[in-house]
């Protein structure tokens, strides 16, 4: 248990949820904003907590800090319980950060009916904080739905060009996805037969009592599919780069930099212990996959993108597939690599849009084409940029090398073509991360600029503004310079679950 | 009488077990008796004394919720208090005051005589939770006729209104023709089991405990099954179901906003409470037959009703077709129950989901009670543009409301959808699960159309005329409060289902 006299976890979830509920009850703007403040802050003061009061608290099949609070549905196995292991603590922790900084942005913003605004974000904060504390399935797909509302309302409201297409198409394509993965949870509490969605009882239950290969099969092949969808796998993505596209700059630092992940981490939590060869079985095809579409087609796609918002969009559709891959090589590097991945990539791809808007603000356009030489104007600005387009390329010192750097090694034993072939993609994430920040900052201005800059003179980034970038890009440092903070945990979280799942292939 | 008679009546006294239909009937002829006796300045209070006395009968049967005759039979059979029974009656209860609030919104707008409504709403109520409880087919078909021609006089309440008349006279077409199936199911039905040449036959074969004795006796009888199949056309007819839906957009969209919702929630609801209890209990060992007929019309239903409500742009015929798709999700739960492994789960889903549905139905008709005009049936979604600018309260409770029918967390409306998915994949109904699974991916389709007509389009009106949209009403405080209440509830049972979590999950 943590030294603290309440849950941390618990008031991590709720005390956005309180705040925002309070907004929406008439709280007055100027209180709603200083309260804001508090309530971003509030789950980061409590995951910077749990996170340094891991390594030693008790722990239950590898969870710490577990609480459960019942609801009312006991009778069905279902509950709020609460806890945090080695892969969803650092999912945990990143769910803070991002939110931390996407909430100061949005203060700063002057978003149109502001209050209203900081109200949905707070909504999906709490969902976020409730996805990754969740040890109880149901309420984990639960916390994703909650988190998930917010966006479209907000797409579909405070988003750029063609909000109201992208925010429909955005709702249609997560709702299939989170339907099937729905159905795919139903299948295995039904066919468990332990009547229980609590993840721990179920892992027990089925090392004693495993399920046959073909329900495995049609288990995993549901969760692969709808939560395939909502993580963007090929040819299910369109709605990813439309969608961020047209999300306000908070709303998409949130959802691509941790609702996104919801997907990739169900597989790792849930389908990896409790279906492992059902995830074998399908491994090879979700390679394949991943490898062709995700990240050469997408990566090709990228590469053509003149809108800068859109770029970043593919972008991220392009690392996911490497998160897939990391799942289909297996093994405990590979899904390591991948959580190591996933946290890298959220907290690069929210400062890449936090960094997309803040150029939008000073030349009034994404297009990559009408812009140029930023960088005389706004040095700081540029350097951030940079460094935010070499982490997500995955340079040595970022986050993000560890995690891919993983990932590779553990495909090579997978299969060496598709990892070959995933290598190369490595080029073309340099190719167009390098292509944009050149087009951006470097080089003479174009005409175009040059109109809107000496209409008003392009200011460089503001204090609030480089506050919560400098969050995300110390973190990003922290953990290129130090991944042992992250890969302790991780490790010890999936040891047990490999050799479980030799205990089971060699028992039966 | 003999004295002795007197005495037997005293002590086989069973009125008690009716008593709240009994208080909803005095209660209904006092309010005529109010309109006679009062001078005409105190008639506006009048609804306010149904109101109250429905608040007082719901609180009356919350307090005697567990009473001495729970699990008992009544007048000779004719009635089963059982718990269903006793859940039904709050649900109509509170269907009934929730469709008062709305009248006092939807009738103010029009000149039509006032009292008659309440008195029958309050009739109908009466009726519905008798339906819920009966256990034979005399009381069922009674009870279910004193509804069906309470909502003839409804559906065409606003007189002066063609599109009223014509929905009243549409519904009483259909409604005829469903009454004389489902008649005629049930004289099969009792003609069959009175044989004597049969084995288990009876001579009180109305009686669902005798007839279900005689099924089991006769689990392949040919003109029982065709009774059965009769019987279950009749009932499909009320709740809406494919192929029986026909009528449902045109008396949906002609009939009074208050009498659409009484329409969607109430009659479907009693719909399902004796499907329910057929399905589970009556025609139990006729599955071979009734389990794939609902399936049919379950898949049938869900299909239908969410492609059908894809093109709609008047939000009534919307709203309509929605609830027949939310009849199909509702037969899937029913399926659950009836089929080979039945779900132990499955009734409690209904039960769960017909108050999600009461819910957040209620909350999207009061915003539509609002938004409508004095021509009641003509309201579409341009009406919508703008509305979270201009009221944003209404808009909120429109989103929230449309959020838990389409089945989205956290509201109450997910878990409904949840506890039927999952007891209809313990019934082992999977290919119907999935096509549900599609159903509710279409329908956030127009679902979210609605909220985005509410939310995110701007309303320009034709420059050259005056404004085509009627003005928005008010809110007053009592259907503000209601509304409210609504919106609360499908967010705090969406999150914290409690007690009723408990209750329900109990077999």
């Amino acid at each position: 248990m943590s030294p603290l006299p309440f849950d941390p976890l618990l008031v991590s979830i709720a005390a956005p949820l309180a705040l925002a509920l309070a907004i929406a009850l008439g709280l007055p703007k100027r209180w709603s904003v200083l309260l804001a403040y508090g309530a971003f802050a509030i789950p980061v003061l409590m995951a910077l907590h749990v996170w340094w009061h891991f390594g030693d608290a008790a722990k239950d099949h590898g969870y710490a800090f577990l609480t459960r609070y019942s609801t009312g549905l006991d009778g069905l196995g279902i509950g709020l319980k609460l806890g945090l292991n080695g892969i969803s603590l650092p999912l945990f922790v990143l769910a803070a950060l991002v939110g931390f900084a996407a909430g100061l942005y949005a203060t700063q913003s002057g978003a149109e009916r502001l209050k209203i605004y900081l109200m949905l974000l707070l909504v999906m904060q709490g969902g976020l904080m409730g996805v990754f504390a969740s040890v109880d399935i149901f309420f984990f797909y639960f916390f994703h739905e909650l988190a998930l509302i917010p966006t479209f309302i907000m797409v579909g409201v405070w988003g750029g060009r063609d909000r109201s297409y992208a925010a429909m198409k955005l709702t249609i394509y997560l709702t299939l996805g989170a339907m099937v993965s729905l159905l795919g949870l139903i299948m295995l509490y039904v066919k468990s037969g332990a009547h229980t969605f609590d993840l721990i009882v179920l892992r027990d239950h089925l090392a004693a009592h495993p399920l046959a290969a073909t329900v495995q099969n049609n288990i995993a092949g549901l969760l692969l599919f709808g939560l395939g969808v909502l993580v963007s796998l090929w040819p299910l993505h369109t709605w990813a780069p439309l969608g961020y596209g047209a999300a306000p700059s908070s709303a998409a630092m949130l959802h691509a930099g941790v609702l996104k992940k919801f997907g990739v981490y169900g597989l790792i939590q849930v389908a990896l212990p409790l279906l492992p060869d059902g995830l074998a079985y399908w491994a090879h095809p979700l390679a394949w996959l991943a490898v062709i579409g995700n990240v050469l087609i997408v990566g090709l796609i990228t590469i053509a993108q003149r809108d800068l918002k859109q770029m970043i969009g593919y972008s991220s559709v392009m690392h996911m597939g490497y998160a897939f891959l990391g799942i289909a090589a297996g093994g405990i590097i590979g899904p390591g690599g991948v959580v190591f991945l996933m946290v890298a990539h959220g907290l690069s791809v929210a400062l890449l849009f936090l960094l997309a808007t803040a150029i939008y603000h000073r030349t009034q356009t994404f297009a990559m084409d009408e812009m140029g030489g930023l960088a005389q104007k706004t040095p700081v600005l540029a350097a951030f940029f940079v460094a935010a387009t070499l982490a997500s390329i995955g340079l040595p010192g970022f986050a993000n090398f560890w995690g891919e750097l993983a990932i590779f090694v553990a495909l090579w034993k997978f299969s060496p073509l598709i990892t070959a072939l995933a290598v190369a993609g490595v080029v073309i994430s340099a190719v167009y991360g390098l292509r944009s920040a050149a087009r951006v900052f470097f080089g003479p201005p174009t005409a175009e600029l040059t109109k809107v800059t000496a209409a008003h003179f392009p200011a460089d980034l503001t204090l609030k503004e480089r506050f919560p970038a400098l969050i995300l890009l110390a973190a990003l440092l922290f953990i290129g310079l130090w991944p042992k903070s992250l890969t302790t945990p991780i490790n010890a979280a999936l040891t047990p679950q490999i050799s479980a799942k030799i205990g089971n292939v060699t028992g039966r | 009488m003999t004295l002795e008679a007197v005495k037997l009546a005293a002590e086989a006294n069973q009125w008690g077990a009716i008593f709240p239909e009994l208080l909803l009937a005095c209660l209904a002829l006092a309010l005529l008796a109010l309109e006679i006796v009062l001078p005409k300045k105190l008639h506006a209070y009048i609804p306010d004394v149904a109101l109250a006395g429905l608040v007082g009968t719901l609180g009356g049967l919350l307090v005697n919720f567990h009473s001495a005759t729970l699990g008992k039979e009544s007048f000779n059979g004719l009635l089963l208090h059982g718990p269903g029974g006793q859940v039904m009656r709050v649900f109509f209860l509170l269907t009934a005051m929730l469709v008062c609030i709305l009248a006092r919104v939807s009738l103010a707008k029009q000149k039509v005589p006032r009292i008659e409504f309440y008195h029958l709403v309050l009739i109908i109520t009466g009726a519905m939770m008798l339906l819920a409880q009966s256990n034979h087919f005399v009381m069922f078909f009674v009870a279910l006729e004193t509804v069906t021609i309470g909502f003839y006089i409804l559906v065409s309440y606003f007189r002066t209104n063609t599109a009223s008349l014509e929905a009243g006279l549409k519904y009483l077409v259909m409604g005829a023709l469903s009454s004389g199936m489902l008649l005629f199911g049930i004289v099969l039905l009792y003609g069959v089991a009175g044989n004597p040449t049969l084995p288990g036959h009876s001579a009180s074969a109305m009686h669902y405990p005798a007839l279900a004795q005689f099924l089991v006796a006769n689990p392949h009888n040919f003109l029982a099954g065709v009774g059965i199949v009769l019987v279950l056309v009749g009932v499909a007819f009320k709740i809406g179901a494919f192929p029986f839906q026909i009528w449902v957009p045109d008396v949906y969209q002609g009939a009074p906003t208050p009498v659409t919702a009484f329409l969607a929630v109430g009659s479907k609801a009693a719909g399902f409470a004796v499907l329910l209890v057929l399905a589970r209990d009556v025609f139990a060992s006729y599955d071979w037959l009734v389990t794939p007929a609902l399936t049919a019309m379950a898949a049938a239903t869900i299909l239908f009703g969410n492609i059908a409500a894809l093109t709609q742009h008047n939000v009534k015929r919307l709203i309509g077709l929605s609830g027949v798709s939310h009849a199909g999700f509702l037969l899937l739960g029913v399926v659950a129950l009836s089929g080979p492994v039945a779900s132990v789960s499955a009734t409690g889903a209904i039960y769960f989901y017909l108050f999600a549905y009461l819910i957040a139905s209620f909350a999207v008709f009061g915003v539509m009670a609002h938004i409508g005009g004095a021509d009641d049936s003509e309201q579409t979604l341009d009406h919508y543009a703008g509305l979270a600018k201009e009221n944003p309260f209404l808009a909120t409770i429109l989103a929230i409301g449309l959020g838990s029918l389409a089945g989205i967390p956290p509201f109450a409306g997910f878990l409904g959808k949840f506890f039927i998915f999952m007891a209809a994949f313990e019934g082992g109904a999977r290919w119907t699960l999935v096509l549900a699974v599609v159903g509710v991916v279409i329908s956030i389709y127009y679902y979210f159309g609605w909220i985005k007509a509410a939310f995110f389009e701007q309303w320009t009106p034709p420059a050259d005329t005056a404004d085509p949209r009627p003005a928005r009403t008010p809110v007053n405080v009592v259907s503000g409060i209601a509304l409210g209440c609504l919106a609360l509830a499908s967010i705090f049972i969406g999150f914290y289902q409690g007690p009723l979590g408990q209750w329900l999950t109990m077999k």
